[in-house]
Parts: structure tokens; C-alpha cells; sequence
């Protein structure tokens, strides 16, 4: 049985908007996910339901063999942290030092652990120096990196990174692809929703399309990148160099710069 | 016609141990279409912020050079004077919401209320706009409802039917999918159509080669370049300060390293297909 497994979930809220219809994913151990789709297309309400912090209305969502129903927010907490996307819904220390030691605490972990998990996630998402600062007084960029910093002190097994490169420089970037190719060399699971293309072929191999409240790709990412029918009825598009590489006529599935520069006639 | 400048403007935070800007001076003319580019913590927000007179008169602090917003002296003049001068979108669409308001109707129509407009013309207004952003479906849910991305857009109604002089918007798009991102760069283009003076700033690089006419690139309170997006956009300069270029000039950049003959670096979609097509490989 996969690590989690979504299965024939539906999620209506109270107000009777339907956000999920009949999904069905499953994610292995290792394995690197994102999500993409249109704003309203039922991303942020699935990963919702896989850390718990909403129960779906029809289906199971089973965790490492916990079906979501039986267990409470806290005990999923334990194996799936959520990075928020807004991360002022997330911060409440005053500062990024107690923010991020706020879950290993509140674990009851002995002080060097507590030092060693906070040390840690600090130095991966680049917050040594503001470790004593209060988070309010960073740009939003860096309150999104002390989200995660938050998350990874927790120590999940799978981690959900919801929009983490809104607002994101150049800078940021490179930090949020360091934290994904430590997470995936220590086994952890990475899901990711996403807008910025660029970046999921940068950092990730499997890709869900989703739109209007289902998945209507999942795939390896070249392959879902060149199903032109299935992007446009999600509202999305290609990567930049997928669009040359199909307006002048390459043969090949084009996703990288540097896949590119292969498919040019040799000189 | 200018209608902002900065004539060597400095300035520090009165919390900041060092300075947000350093020596800026620059001149935007009516009607043009800038981007303001840079990493986090450059001081884009601040420039935006000096120029709608925020800085000084909201965030105090130190201050010296010269501001002058459509021929107003800045540092004469009250934050409520620049009000209609300036239009500023806030980076955070969370923040601009009023929160007094039951309708994103009503919220759109806030600002006219608060200068005395008479209702019918509001009403009128405030119905153009909705249109013109294609927000029709939003007009009667609560402003608190919406999600990121919609709040983003009521946020830029809300402030292009005052119709300021000079449009500022800080990263209007961060929580857009592509979709609505591309909608949003549509109506900042028609806004500079109408002949608006917009000052953007956004990471997003590849709709900025797009869309503006000129790009100011920013590092550690100092303007690095200043110049035709063209220019600013292809320059290795951006590379030494670890700062992203366009997807196509990227691709432009390593072809001439490789050896490649092109006319010139491209930044968009039409000139990348120029520069590539003479290496297209043909069935063999």
C-alpha cells in the first residue's frame, strides 16, 4: 500500500460548493509531487484533507495506514506538515527562533534535540542570522521561509509546500531547491502546489493536473507538459522553452533550456 | 512631461541599520510603463513608497534629497494631497481590503466615498470598472470571502477607479495562477494604453519582458540599471548580482557561449524563434 492514498474523495463544503469530486491519488515514499491547476481548482482543499485539517465529505484519505476519519489534526500533524500559503495564517511567535521550535516543544523533545531540529531547519532555509528576530519584521518571502523552516523542525515524513515560490527572488529559488533535494536524499515525500512552471521542472518529477475538483493528468512531466488539451482545460501553459521548441517545430518534448540546446543542430 | 522624480534621494528606516535607498535619482515620464526589478529586501518597496510620500510622512525615519509627484513637492505635501496622484496596489492583497465593507461593489467604491463623490457617479464608476476587469461575478460576495488571487484583483479595481495619475502595484500577481496573471498584465497594459504612468514591481521576468518599456533594476538600495527592458534585461550585470533573466534571453545567452550565431539576445516569444529557426534540425 502507497504511503498515502487518496481514494474516491469528494469534499463538499457547508455553503454546498462542491471543491472535490471522486479523486483518486497515491503517493509512494520518495516520490516528488506537484500539483498544478487554476486558482479554484480544488488544490489547496486536497492538501488540506491529506494533513487533516479538513475530513473528506465521501472517500478515504489513509496515511501510512491511518484513515483520516479515525484519527485527530494533531496525530496526522505527526506525519504530514503543511506549509500554509499565506504564511500570515500560519506565524504566531514573536520570534523566528520560537517559531520554528514551537512544534519540537510542544513534542516535549529534550533541548538539544529541540537545538539540533531548529539549527537544522534555519541553516537549510537560509535564517541563521534572524533567528532572534521577530518574523512580522521580515518581508513576506522570509515569513514564507520561516513557515517552512516551522515545518521542517517537525520532522513529517511528507511535506506539503503550498504556492512556496509567491514573492520568491532568484535568491529564494535556489533555497527552495536545496530544501527539496535534502528532503528527497533523506526519503521524505515533497508535494508541492505550484503556478510557476519553471519551477516544477526545475525541482519536480510527477506532476497532477487538476481542474474543476478532479485530476485530469498525472504523469511523469514531460509527458504531462505536452498534453496540450489537457493544460488548456486547466488554464495553464506550457514552460516558456516548450512553447519555442513547438512554435518552430523540434522534434522532440522540449521542458528544459538545456534540453533545448541538445535538440539545435550541432555545430 | 515628468511626472515623477528623485533627485538623489536616501533614506533609512527608523528601526534600519542601514539605509533602504542610497542615492536614487530618477525620472519617469507620463504615460510610461516601468518595472521595477530586484531581490528581496533591494528596496523596491521603499522607492514605491517615497514616491507616493509614505516615506517620510508615514514611516519617519531619515530622508534627504528631492521628490516631486506630478510637479507636487513630496516632502510638502500630506499623504492626503497625493492620494489621487498616486494610486499604490499593496504587495499584499490581505492588507488593502477595508474590512467595512459587505460587497466588493461597495469596497471598489470606498475610495470615491471617502472624497465626496456624488452616489449615482460612484455607482457608475465603480460598474465600469467591475467590467472592465472582468470581475462581474465577484461584485456582490463579501471582500473577506474571496481567496488570494480574487482579492488581488478587487485590490486593483479598487484603486485604477480613482483614477490616479501615477498607478503603483507591488507584485499584483504573487497569488495568481497563469490564467489570471496573464488577465492582470492585460489590464495594466490598458492602463498604460489610456495613457497612465505605471510603476510595477514583479519577479516575474518573462511577463515584464513583455509588457514594459523600461526596466529599473535595483540592488541593496542602489539603482544598478536603469534602462529599455531590452537592455536591462539581457545584461550580464543581472547574472553578477545572482538576479533571474527571461527564460529566452537565458536560452539567447548560452547559444552565443555554445557558439551559436544570433542576431541579437531575445527576450520574447517572436524574436526566440527567430534567433533558434537557422538550428531547428530537419528530418534527417
Amino acid at each position: 500500500m502507497a504511503y498515502l492514498e487518496i481514494k474516491n474523495v469528494g469534499f463538499t463544503y457547508e455553503n454546498g460548493f462542491e471543491a472535490i469530486k471522486d479523486l483518486n491519488i497515491s503517493i509512494d515514499r520518495g516520490e516528488k509531487v506537484a500539483i498544478i491547476g487554476e486558482n479554484g481548482a480544488g488544490k489547496t482543499t486536497t492538501a488540506k484533507m491529506i494533513n487533516g485539517l479538513l475530513r473528506p465529505t465521501a472517500g478515504d484519505v489513509i496515511i501510512d495506514g491511518m484513515n483520516t476519519k479515525d484519527y485527530t489534526t494533531a496525530q496526522i500533524a505527526k506525519k504530514v506538515g503543511y506549509v500554509f500559503q499565506n504564511p500570515d495564517d500560519q506565524i504566531f511567535n514573536n520570534t523566528v527562533f520560537d517559531e520554528v521550535a514551537y512544534t519540537p516543544r510542544y513534542y516535549k523533545l529534550n533541548t538539544d534535540e529541540i537545538e539540533r531540529r531548529v539549527s537544522r531547519a534555519l541553516r537549510l532555509t537560509g535564517l541563521e542570522q534572524q533567528r532572534d528576530v521577530n518574523p512580522y519584521d521580515l518581508s513576506y518571502a522570509h515569513r514564507k521561509f520561516v513557515t517552512i523552516a516551522a515545518v521542517l523542525a517537525m520532522d513529517c515524513e511528507l511535506i506539503i509546500l503550498d504556492e512556496p515560490t509567491a514573492g520568491q527572488d532568484k535568491v529564494g529559488m535556489d533555497h527552495l531547491a536545496e530544501i527539496i533535494s535534502t528532503l528527497e536524499h533523506e526519503g521524505k515525500i515533497i508535494l508541492t502546489i505550484s503556478h510557476d512552471m519553471e519551477f516544477v521542472v526545475r525541482n519536480f518529477e510527477r506532476t497532477i493536473v487538476m481542474a474543476h475538483g478532479n485530476k485530469i493528468s498525472d504523469g511523469n512531466k514531460r509527458d504531462v507538459f505536452w498534453q496540450l488539451d489537457k493544460l488548456q482545460e486547466a488554464a495553464l501553459h506550457q514552460p516558456y522553452v516548450s512553447q519555442l521548441a513547438r512554435e518552430v517545430g523540434v522534434k522532440e518534448q522540449i521542458i528544459t533550456i538545456e534540453g533545448f540546446l541538445e535538440a539545435l543542430q550541432p555545430l | 512631461m515628468v511626472c515623477v522624480e528623485l533627485k538623489d534621494v536616501s533614506y533609512r528606516y527608523p528601526t534600519g541599520e542601514k539605509r533602504a535607498l542610497k542615492h536614487v535619482s530618477l525620472q519617469v515620464q507620463k504615460g510610461e510603463f516601468v518595472a521595477v526589478i530586484g531581490k528581496n529586501g533591494a528596496g523596491k518597496t521603499s522607492l514605491c513608497n517615497a514616491i507616493r510620500g509614505f516615506i517620510p510622512h508615514f514611516y519617519k525615519g531619515e530622508l534627504s534629497g528631492e521628490i516631486y509627484l506630478n510637479g507636487k513637492n513630496v516632502l510638502e505635501s500630506s499623504i492626503s494631497d497625493l492620494t489621487l496622484d498616486a494610486g499604490y496596489v499593496f504587495q499584499n492583497p490581505f492588507s488593502q481590503t477595508s474590512g467595512t465593507k459587505e460587497t466588493v461593489f461597495e469596497e471598489i467604491g470606498y475610495g470615491l466615498e471617502c472624497i465626496g463623490m456624488e452616489r449615482m457617479q460612484i455607482i457608475e464608476k465603480v460598474r465600469d470598472i467591475i467590467q472592465a476587469l472582468q470581475i462581474e461575478h465577484l461584485a456582490y460576495k463579501s471582500p473577506i470571502s474571496l481567496s488570494g488571487g480574487q482579492r488581488q484583483r478587487v485590490s486593483l479595481a479598487s484603486i485604477i477607479v480613482m483614477e490616479p495619475e501615477v498607478l503603483i502595484i507591488d507584485e499584483p500577481t504573487s497569488q495568481l495562477d497563469p490564467k489570471g496573471t496573464a488577465d492582470v498584465f492585460e489590464i495594466i497594459h490598458k492602463l498604460k494604453d489610456m495613457g497612465k504612468t505605471v510603476i510595477l514591481v514583479e519577479h516575474k521576468i518573462d511577463l515584464i519582458a513583455e509588457f514594459a518599456d523600461r526596466v529599473i533594476f535595483m540592488d541593496r538600495g542602489k539603482i544598478i540599471l536603469d534602462g529599455p527592458a531590452r537592455e536591462v534585461l539581457t545584461s550580464s550585470i543581472l547574472e553578477e548580482y545572482d538576479c533571474t533573466m527571461p527564460q529566452y534571453a537565458i536560452l539567447g545567452r548560452e547559444m552565443i557561449r555554445r557558439g551559436y550565431q544570433i542576431p541579437s539576445i531575445p527576450i520574447v516569444l517572436p524574436e526566440a524563434k527567430d534567433a533558434v529557426r537557422p538550428y531547428i534540425r530537419t528530418e534527417e
